[in-house]
């Protein structure tokens, strides 16, 4: 078994995290947003698992699983919002999709 | 600096360089090939951190079935340069501003203090007491015991959350236009048979009253006809 120490990996997931915040404030295609917070889902699944690993606690892994089964449902809810919003706006952009009626 | 680490190091700048370049490409594509590289690189993570299970589920349900989703929405809405001019308001830019000082700030801080934290990790065998159960650990096997011993409801809840949003994701995608377009149709055939009658009565109409009168007294009473026969 390699032996790395956890600080590296909880480094890891701080950058990845981070990444994720910055690709939700700073980027305006719907789609690119959708990703970073996968990034970030990620992140917080790898800090999950190291934890998991020094601790020796299989919880942390049956989390990491719920976590990957919230991210499939909310990727399917997601995208299917964003093609029902191209439908009437044709765009992806979220500064145009600035007002609640349709 | 021991060879491990040096893998990790190689292994983490792939992954950072990966999430950069998802962020900074223009092509939604592009950034849905990165974001695939990154998953790819953390299945390998959790390989290293005796989770072979969540390994394999990311490289299934992430690199797989996720990935394939981003991908196929965005050549079906051919969304991917649409991202347009960025023409985001000044207060927006400054809360986006101070919120990602914050985060940075607090980043490093764990960064550091996790850091901090170098010193080996303790095998697994010592953890677990014994060579079979750390080679047992994080097993498809192990971590089917622990979810439906201990975690038996929330697995169930989250078979539950599935259910609803393949329903939510049916219903949102439902073209509801394809019944309005059918009504329309509809109207438009009664509008076009009813104008089909109207012609053919003001051509009988015409060819009637040809006879004693010229053009301009066949027109005047030709539209008169046509409101009241609309009506109708």
């Amino acid at each position: 078994m390699i032996e790395i120490p956890i600080g590296y990996y909880i480094t890891l997931s701080a950058i990845l995290f981070t990444m994720g915040v910055l690709g939700v404030l700073f980027r305006r295609n719907a789609i690119i947003i959708f990703m970073s917070i996968e990034l970030m889902l990620n992140a917080a699944n790898l800090a999950l698992v190291a934890f998991s690993r020094q601790h020796a606690a299989i919880e942390g892994q049956a989390f990491v699983f719920f976590v990957m089964t919230v991210a499939a449902a909310e990727v399917a809810v997601g995208l299917a919002l964003i093609v029902a919003i191209f439908r009437t706006k044709h765009s992806v952009n979220i500064d145009e999709i600035n007002q609640l009626k349709g | 600096m021991s060879g491990e680490i040096i893998v990790f190091i190689i292994l983490g700048t792939i992954a950072v360089a990966s999430a950069a370049g998802m962020l900074l490409s223009r092509n939604a594509v592009y950034s849905a090939v990165f974001l695939i590289l990154n998953f790819a690189i953390l299945a390998i993570f959790y390989l290293l951190l005796g989770a072979p299970f969540i390994a394999m589920v990311q490289v299934t349900v992430y690199a797989g079935a996720i990935m394939v989703l981003f991908m196929f929405v965005v050549m079906l809405l051919g969304a991917e340069r649409l991202t347009g001019p960025t023409g985001t308001s000044i207060g927006y830019m400054i809360v986006a501003g101070v919120l990602l000082v914050g985060l940075i700030g607090t980043s490093v801080y764990a960064i550091s203090r996790a850091l901090t934290l170098t010193a080996g990790q303790t095998g697994l065998a010592e953890l677990l007491g014994s060579v079979e159960a750390a080679q047992e650990f994080g097993s498809p096997a192990s971590v089917g015991t622990a979810l439906f011993s201990q975690y038996v409801l929330p697995f169930e809840v989250v078979a539950l959350l599935l259910l609803v949003a393949m329903i939510g994701a049916v219903v949102l995608t439902q073209d509801k236009k394809k019944a309005i377009d059918i009504n329309a149709m509809q109207r438009e055939r009664r509008e076009a048979q009813a104008k089909a009658i109207l012609e053919k009565q003001l051509q009988t109409y015409q060819a009637t009253h040809s006879t004693n009168g010229d053009g301009d007294k066949a027109d005047a009473p030709a539209d008169a006809p046509r409101p009241a026969e609309a009506s109708e």
